[in-house]
């Protein structure tokens, strides 16, 4: 065993760590610069719609203006043309909240009272047309694109705002029962019981006491509905009526639709516009989003 | 006293089960029945329903002979396919390599989190417009670059038929990679601690455990996170749209937008049998995967 | 004395196996007995049965002379205690009290009544405005006890109520349970696996083993004349020195390898011969002498001994068995001599090796 030589330092406490040791220096300028090809997008987007046509016919994508105007913003919210109609985003932002609000309502309500259901009383038709469910989630939704165009024509909601509430709560309906099944089977089994005892019946127990110990649960589905129900492009399309567009539509239709020249900074504008509302979600609640995500990835 | 009716038990609950279970019968098992079935029909513009019907109608293979001699298919199928192998390895390999650089113990973690995430958080819609700026010829990427003074750089994808495919790649990475990388990372931390302390004192530098050691650990959780990507990259159709459009000319068309041509113009069975033909992939993709999965929960 | 609670013929499945086989049970009103059994046995089935949340296959559930084999668990006339207290977290401590009488429609002035009282016997007057989370977990078992308590019912269930606290709180909250019992005088169904609760609280105890009860008699008499060779082995602590031997002479002595010990006074039968029989002695049922006496003592030879406390216990060999024999800690025998080892024959018990009854 080779012996340090003639140094005559005793090791004694903490080892001395140089304070840019290089394996930590690769890691941050490995996560930094990753960071950066994320980040340019989001960069691009807001600086660009900070400008007036002039800086960017002239001036470089990547380089901000020195004089930011929103001009851009007021006109993709009130007066950028999608479609026929100059009416900017504001109509289609309305239409999203009226979509995406009773969407999460009842396909949260739905599928927590299925969940619950299935969790506490089951039996076995039920069990079956879970596992159908489940099953059935992977299942590419362009199976099923006609067959509901056919079902809410003859519910007589096609192009409403009660056909495109019906498929985000048929779609949400297997991630969700199985997020909301999976929470209240880990409840205590006892406090079911004493319930009972209690006197307390199916309705009663789901309200006065699963409920009000599910907050976390409950977070997490509606984080989940929001963003998924908020971005949705092609459900709005098919189902909601013309008048009921989302967001996401008429943010698709501004560009490909613009008489004259394409205005890129309301483009931009439009895009932020449309994000915001997932984003600010998404940057508000952070764990939940995550583990939203990650209770909807792993199934089963 | 006679015993009661088993089927007035838990009334409750059946009652409250009824969507789910009609959700299941008419609009997953209903839909799916019939899709396949008209597939085999030649219907155009009118769905049918009775069996008098189907068989008036029916034309055996015929669609599906169609479909593979339609060129538009042919391409939206390679497309697919560059897509789905190109997307999921990249998106595996990315967030692999983030979930272990995240794994190391990193002050910030949160933030760096977060901008890995937040793409994820937006519409498919916004992501590709965004990209579609950044991308755009004649402003975005290639000009800054030439403008920096290197005059032969090419970044025509999105106006190149042969390059339009892999600008969806690029852009469906940005969205999706974080995702994979939080799904990874909640593997990782799986991982008991014990392993790693018994591999420092073996001397096995840390590159070899994540690779040697810790990778086939995490078998189960590579495999759900690869069957999440895989399905979800069948399914791709907002991103090519609000991008390019399945453009320039067809070049960058996915077999989602396809279907949703023929279903909405006049070739229903067309839809039906290309719709046919994506359940039948996802089915390769999945059906192994759920005798693996149900086959450990019988055993276990 | 009415019978209180009544178990008829009860059978329970779960998918093909049978928990609980043709059970029948009769529960004395104002009785406090106590299920007891390994895990598995079918106690705690046999309580969710009575109940009312556990669906029967066959048989009947009687309580206070009706028939409630389908009646709904809050329409038996029962109150429940759980093991881990199942406390509704959401609520106050008045909260829990209190929801099962909301439900059933009781005045506020009643309910009012009813949980001043449960407060004031159990001691949780001023715990009432406290949640649960605030709780110590001898403070959550008593409400748990008062949510039972302010259903003025006449039977009370419990289910192992004392396992998830810790050995001191267990003994203090076992005596205030004996005292509730006292008080109340109401009928008491106890399940555990413990048998120092059975011994100490039960009127009468239901061994149970394999969905059967072994045994249903007070606590002395399953402790001295155990009705087969499981509840010998399960009741009493350190556990029965069991001697294989043969019941010879026509019944008149045991045979332990090469001793003979007299059965003149053993409390039962033995008028026959068996060549396989076991010869069950309690520990305290050994007295140590130091000259042998034919018919009446064993040799066997001292190996250790383990103090505990005011007693001691000590281990020895004996004709290929392992004995322990209870001795006050000062007359301990030292390691390696051989002693004789006199029996009380009228506290022991034989059993039949093959059916393993006490004879």
């Amino acid at each position: 065993m080779a012996m340090s030589s003639a140094s005559a330092i005793n090791p004694s406490g903490a080892k001395p760590q140089p304070f840019f040791a290089p394996g930590r220096v690769l890691i941050y300028t490995l996560l930094i610069v990753t960071s950066i090809y994320y980040l340019i997008p989001l960069y691009v987007m807001i600086i660009t719609s900070l400008k007036d046509l002039t800086m960017i016919r002239e001036g470089n994508i990547f380089v901000p203006t020195l004089r930011p105007t929103f001009d851009a913003w007021i006109k993709a919210w009130s007066a950028a043309c999608t479609g026929l109609n100059c009416t900017g985003l504001a109509p289609g932002f309305w239409n999203s909240v009226f979509i995406t609000v009773p969407s999460v309502i009842v396909s949260i309500a739905v599928a927590s009272i299925s969940g619950y259901s299935l969790a506490n009383w089951p039996f076995k038709l039920a069990e079956w047309c879970f596992t159908i469910l489940l099953v059935g989630s992977f299942i590419p939704y362009q199976v099923f694109l006609y067959p509901l165009v056919i079902i809410t024509r003859e519910m007589g909601i096609y192009s409403t705002l009660y056909a495109v509430i019906f498929v985000h709560t048929v779609f949400g309906l297997p991630i969700l029962t199985l997020l909301f099944r999976n929470y209240f089977a880990s409840l205590p089994e006892e406090l079911f019981k004493a319930a009972r005892v209690d006197g307390a019946g199916f309705w009663r127990i789901f309200f006065q006491v699963i409920a009000p110990m599910s907050l976390p649960i409950f977070t997490v589905a509606v984080i989940l509905q929001v963003t998924g129900i908020w971005n949705d492009f092609l459900f709005g399309v098919i189902y909601a009526g013309p008048t009921n567009y989302p967001m996401t539509v008429q943010l698709n239709n501004i560009v490909n639709s613009l008489q004259g020249v394409k205005e890129y900074n309301v483009e931009m504008a439009a895009t932020i516009l449309t994000g915001l509302v997932p984003l600010s979600i998404y940057f508000l609640s952070g764990k939940y989003f995550v583990r939203g995500i990650a209770a909807g990835a792993v199934k089963g | 006293m006679k015993r009661p009716n088993p089927l007035f038990r838990n009334m409750s609950a059946r009652i409250a089960l009824t969507p789910m279970i009609f959700i299941v019968l008419v609009v997953f098992i209903g839909s799916t029945i019939w899709t396949v079935a008209s597939s085999f029909t030649n219907i155009k513009t009118l769905p049918i329903f009775t069996p008098r019907e189907f068989y008036d109608a029916w034309v055996g293979f015929a669609q599906y002979e169609r479909l593979w001699n339609t060129p538009r298919w042919i391409t939206s199928i390679k497309n697919l396919a560059i897509y789905g192998i190109l997307f999921s390895g990249f998106a595996f390999i990315i967030g692999f390599f983030l979930a272990v650089l995240m794994d190391q113990k990193i002050r910030a973690e949160g933030v760096f989190r977060t901008i890995y995430l937040y793409p994820f958080a937006l519409s498919f819609i916004v992501t590709g417009k965004v990209w579609a700026w950044i991308m755009n010829p004649a402003f975005g990427l290639e000009k800054t670059v030439r403008d920096l003074g290197w005059a032969s750089f090419n970044f025509d994808w999105l106006t190149n038929r042969e390059m339009s495919i892999y600008a969806v790649v690029i852009a469906g990475l940005w969205q999706g990679s974080g995702l994979v990388m939080a799904l990874m990372l909640a593997g990782l931390r799986g991982i008991d601690d014990e392993i790693w302390r018994a591999s420092r004192v073996d001397g096995i530098p840390k590159w070899r455990t994540y690779l040697q050691i810790v990778v086939p650990m995490m078998r189960p959780v590579m495999i759900t996170i690869f069957v999440i990507v895989a399905s979800g990259s069948v399914r791709v159709y907002d991103l090519v749209l609000a991008l390019t459009q399945g453009g320039p000319g067809n070049s960058s068309q996915v077999p989602s937008m396809y279907i949703y041509e023929k279903l909405f113009v006049g070739a229903l069975a067309q839809g039906t049998a290309a719709s046919s033909i994506l359940l039948l992939a996802t089915g390769i993709i999945l059906i192994p995967w759920i005798i693996v999965e149900f086959g450990k929960k019988n055993r276990g | 004395m009415n019978t209180s609670v009544a178990v008829k013929d009860l059978t329970l499945n779960f998918g093909a196996s049978t928990v609980l086989k043709k059970m029948n049970l009769d529960v004395q009103e104002g009785e406090f007995i106590v299920l007891l059994g390994p895990s598995g046995c079918g106690k705690s089935t046999l309580l969710n049965c009575i109940a009312g949340l556990l669906e029967i296959n066959e048989g009947e559930v009687w309580i206070k002379g009706k028939n409630v084999t389908w009646d709904e668990p809050s329409d038996r006339g029962i109150g429940m205690v759980f093991q881990s207290y199942a406390l509704y977290p959401q609520m106050t401590v008045r909260g829990n009290l209190s929801f099962g009488l909301k439900i059933a429609g009781t005045s506020k002035d009643e309910i009012e009544k009813r949980v001043a009282r449960a407060a004031e016997i159990l001691q949780i007057g001023p715990l009432l405005d406290r949640k649960p989370g605030a709780l110590s977990g001898g403070q959550r078992q008593r409400v748990a006890i008062g949510r039972a308590l302010v259903r003025d019912v006449d039977v009370f269930l419990f289910d192992e109520p004392l396992s998830n606290l810790d050995a001191k709180l267990r003994s203090e909250l076992r005596v205030e349970l004996k005292r509730l019992h006292n008080r109340l005088q109401n009928t008491m169904i106890y399940v555990t696996h413990d048998q120092i609760e059975a011994l100490t609280l039960a009127d009468r105890i239901a061994i149970m083993r394999g969905g059967i009860i072994q045994q249903l008699a007070p606590p002395q008499e399953v402790y001295n004349r155990p009705v087969n060779l499981f509840v010998a082995g399960f009741i009493g602590s350190p556990g029965m020195n069991m001697l294989n031997g043969a019941v010879v002479d026509g019944g008149k002595s045991f045979q332990v390898g090469g001793t003979k010990v007299s059965l003149a006074g053993y409390d039962g039968g033995t008028n026959i011969d068996r060549s396989k029989a076991i010869l069950g002695l309690r520990p305290e049922h050994l007295l140590i002498h130091h000259e042998p006496e034919p018919g009446m003592t064993i040799p066997a030879l001292v190996e250790l001994d383990e103090p505990m406390g005011a007693d001691s216990l000590v281990w020895m060999e004996c004709e290929g068995h392992q004995l322990s024999v209870r001795v006050p800690v000062e007359n301990r025998p030292t390691a390696g001599t051989t002693v004789h080892l006199k029996v009380e024959i009228h506290k022991a018990s034989v059993f039949d090796a093959e059916s393993e009854l006490r004879i």
